[in-house]
């Protein structure tokens, strides 16, 4: 085994950004989509911080587009809990194809 | 071969078989667990990198708030234990295939680009820098997002409890 470095970073955030792109186009849930979309801001995080850690070390630019993906992340995730679960009440299931029609 | 080079490897392949296992299972509530390993594996390389902070805040945000808030969800909509319809075999394969295309297209571009390496002195990712730089509004300081990352909270809070509240007149 090689001792890794940015190129074994950058290879897992490459697997887990596109582990993230199949969950988003599989699934047909709403809840489980967003926990794709999870998945793909994650491996943009780690994408920033190991150029931060091996490229521009003498910066901390990388480390604070992490923070506020990661506030921002936040924010998305409650605002979309609160859309599935008001079209959980409208609709009774939170399935995409169930889901054709934005008003109620 | 390391200590370190061993404990990379480990979290490198709890986080990918994780989250492989996380978008393929059919059991929803598991999904969120596994998600939660993933999740806690990267967290685990942040502090394998000696970025503290970034792991705490990763540790705090997604695995203590949205996992939890994913697991109430997943409580408030589905009948916990039942699986999920089977996948249309045809979407599943086109989807691998498109994502195998994309993986390989991103690792061919990988292996041919040549990094630059700044020759700058490194500096310490404490959380005393952090919090200089953060609330700096010299050069290269961050107090303008900071801010613009509060009201967007606000918003978000507010658009949340809009959402959620039960419309007075309810017509059905």
């Amino acid at each position: 085994m090689i001792q890794p470095g940015l190129y074994h970073i950058l290879f897992i955030s490459a697997a887990l950004f596109f582990i993230g792109v199949y969950g988003f186009f599989t699934r047909r849930n709403l809840v489980t989509m967003l926990m794709s979309v999870e998945l793909i801001l994650n491996s943009v995080n780690l994408n920033f911080i190991a150029f931060n850690k091996y490229l521009w070390f003498d910066k901390m630019d990388g480390l604070f587009f992490s923070i506020f993906i990661i506030a921002i992340a936040a924010a998305e995730a409650a605002v979309a809990i609160a859309i599935i679960i008001n079209l959980y009440r409208s609709h009774k299931s939170i399935d995409v194809e169930q889901a054709e029609e934005l008003r109620y | 071969m390391t200590g370190a080079t061993i404990i990379f490897y480990l979290l490198a392949a709890l986080t990918l078989v994780s989250g492989l296992l996380a978008v393929t299972t059919r059991m929803i509530f598991r999904a969120a667990i596994y998600l939660l390993f993933c999740l806690i594996g990267i967290a685990g390389i942040y502090f394998w990198l000696q970025y503290q902070f970034i792991a705490a805040v990763q540790i705090v945000v997604y695995v203590g708030g949205i996992v939890v808030l994913i697991i109430f969800s997943i409580f408030l909509t589905q009948q916990a234990g039942e699986k999920l319809p089977k996948q249309n075999l045809g979407r599943q394969l086109y989807s691998m295939l498109a994502v195998f295309c994309g993986l390989a297209l991103a690792l061919v571009q990988l292996a041919q680009y040549e990094f630059v390496i700044t020759d700058g002195k490194p500096v310490e990712p404490t959380v005393a820098n952090i919090g200089k730089q953060m609330l700096g509004v010299d050069n290269g300081g961050y107090a303008l997002p900071f801010e613009i990352v509060s009201i967007l909270l606000l918003a978000a809070l507010v658009g949340c409890i809009v959402i959620a509240l039960k419309s007075k007149t309810e017509t059905a």
